[in-house]
């Protein structure tokens, strides 16, 4: 029962991609990536990494994929032209389907299902899932945490500056 | 699988008493605003018009189902759902005493978070599909609106999670109870404040009701739903609202306890069933929603904006330095 639930999880992951990739309104090509994130989230608890899901949603579906939509509406895009969107030159067909097939043998190649880590199962099924995310952030990578929250922050300053108005109209 | 039987009876039990919650509070409210304006409210339906929401409800189910002729037709009817099944399926996470919780979720703050950010998909969609411009214009005032408040309430929360150390509802409660306060609400009253101001957003109540601003948009993104799918908006939005009302209970105001400096007090009111306590605090905080519709005068949208993000997320990060500090030294 629970593999028939994966296998259509990650089938639609599939199918729903190609789907919001072929959409003409830009509007549905949004919805069907809202869409594939909430499988993707329903993936990620399969996989245990309940934290990850809820992150997943929230940033994702609940942040950026809004702001992608905010984005459509106000610049105004209806449809999108019915001009041929994609090309048919053979040699780049061949191309871009070997390529990918070199990737996915490669990465299944890699995979290994061995546990790997200092940390066991049982002691991250102890503290739970979101406490040992935090644990091994904070400890082992405290430095690419704070790297992160740098790099985030330049952004918020770029913003700052772009929106900045003087209010002098008052 | 008496387990399974066992969850859906549970289910069933919550959403029947939510129901009957959500009709009597639309009661309520006409009443209490009747008050707060020197009239009577409903009357007629029964005694006091104790039975307006059952006549409501006969009403608005068997109404014509109009859906707009330029619309985009499956949208405009996911739209409700959409919302609906986003806010109840928050009723899920909530414990409403130590025993009775539907899933006991090890994240259920997050979980309460991510599906209000998916539920705004609804609002949005309602706007855009109905193809009219006060749809749209609400539906895009609630994006920004839900967006920018979100981060408010999440900052807000964050002081909780820091304090009880747990993203687990439960947890969050019996760490209270443990505090010298009892509640949150104390020591953390910037985020509790915080939190009630960024609750009113989320839910779209007054003051800050633009998305569905009468006086300037008609209905906002009601305007095109009529009958049973403008009911399902309808109900979502009281849900929403005894959600808000339970996290605050749950996160700020102890839950189903009461904070320990009362009991050691008055010991005989330990004998009052958690669910009592519960209940009292959720009804508080609807009262208070009621009252501040009654009282308050709408906000400016540049206004609302402006205290989202210039006076509610500093004030949430100046609360989450002084939970740090309040957990590291002392207390």
């Amino acid at each position: 029962m629970i593999y028939l639930i994966f296998g259509y999880f990650c089938i639609a992951t599939v199918g729903i991609s190609i789907v919001a990739l072929t959409r003409k309104n830009p509007v549905h090509a949004v919805l069907g990536l809202l869409l594939l994130f909430l499988h993707i989230a329903v993936i990620y608890l399969f996989l245990n990494a309940e934290f990850l899901a809820m992150v997943q949603i929230i940033v994702y579906a609940g942040a950026i994929l809004v702001m992608f939509l905010f984005t459509l509406f106000l610049l105004g895009a209806k449809e999108l032209s019915s001009t041929k969107r994609y090309t048919s030159i053979f040699e780049g067909r061949v191309l871009i389907g070997v390529a990918t097939m070199a990737v996915i043998v490669g990465a299944f190649s890699l995979i290994e299902t061995k546990y790997k880590g200092k940390y066991t199962i049982s002691y991250i099924q102890e503290i739970g899932n979101t406490k040992a995310v935090g644990v091994l952030l904070f400890n082992e990578y405290p430095i690419g945490v704070l790297l992160i929250g740098i790099i985030l922050l330049i952004p918020m300053i770029a913003v700052a500056v772009l929106a900045w108005r003087k209010n002098d109209t008052s | 699988m008496i387990e399974l039987l066992g969850l859906v009876i549970k289910t069933f039990v919550v959403f029947a008493i939510v129901l009957t919650h959500v009709a009597y509070t639309t009661y309520a409210e006409r009443k209490i605003i009747g008050r707060a304006q020197a009239r009577m409210g409903p009357m007629e339906v029964g005694p006091h018009g104790l039975l307006q929401p059952i006549a409501d409800f006969i009403k608005i189910f068997f109404k014509e189902d109009i859906i707009p002729m330029n619309a985009e037709k499956l949208l405009f009817k996911i739209a409700p759902l959409v919302v609906l099944v986003f806010t109840t399926i928050n009723l899920t996470v909530i414990p409403f005493t130590s025993d009775f919780i539907i899933a006991d979720l090890n994240i259920g703050v997050l979980f309460i978070l991510a599906s209000a950010s998916v539920a705004v998909y609804g609002v949005i969609l309602a706007g855009w599909s109905s193809n009219s411009k006060y749809s749209f214009l609400g539906g895009i005032r609630s994006a920004s609106q839900v967006l920018s408040y979100e981060i408010a309430l999440g900052l807000s929360l964050a002081g909780v999670v820091l304090m009880a150390g747990s993203l687990n509802l439960r947890e969050i409660v019996y760490a209270q109870h443990k505090t010298a306060f009892g509640i949150y609400a104390i020591p953390q009253i910037i985020g509790f404040v915080v939190f009630i101001i960024a609750a009113f957003a989320e839910t779209n109540r007054a003051p800050f009701d633009l998305p569905e601003a009468e006086t300037e948009l008609v209905a906002g993104y009601l305007t095109e739903y009529s009958a049973f799918r403008y009911a399902l908006f309808f109900l979502a939005e009281y849900i929403a609202m005894y959600v808000m009302a339970s996290i605050c209970t749950l996160c700020f105001l102890g839950g189903w306890t009461i904070p320990k400096f009362i009991t050691d007090f008055l010991p005989f009111l330990e004998k009052v069933p958690g669910i009592v306590w519960f209940a009292i605090k959720v009804y508080a905080f609807i009262f208070l929603y009621i009252w501040i519709r009654a009282t308050f005068p709408r906000y400016r949208f540049d206004q609302l904006l402006s205290i989202g993000w210039k006076v509610l997320i500093p004030a949430g990060i100046i609360n989450i330095f002084i939970t740090a500090f309040i957990k590291r030294f002392a207390l």
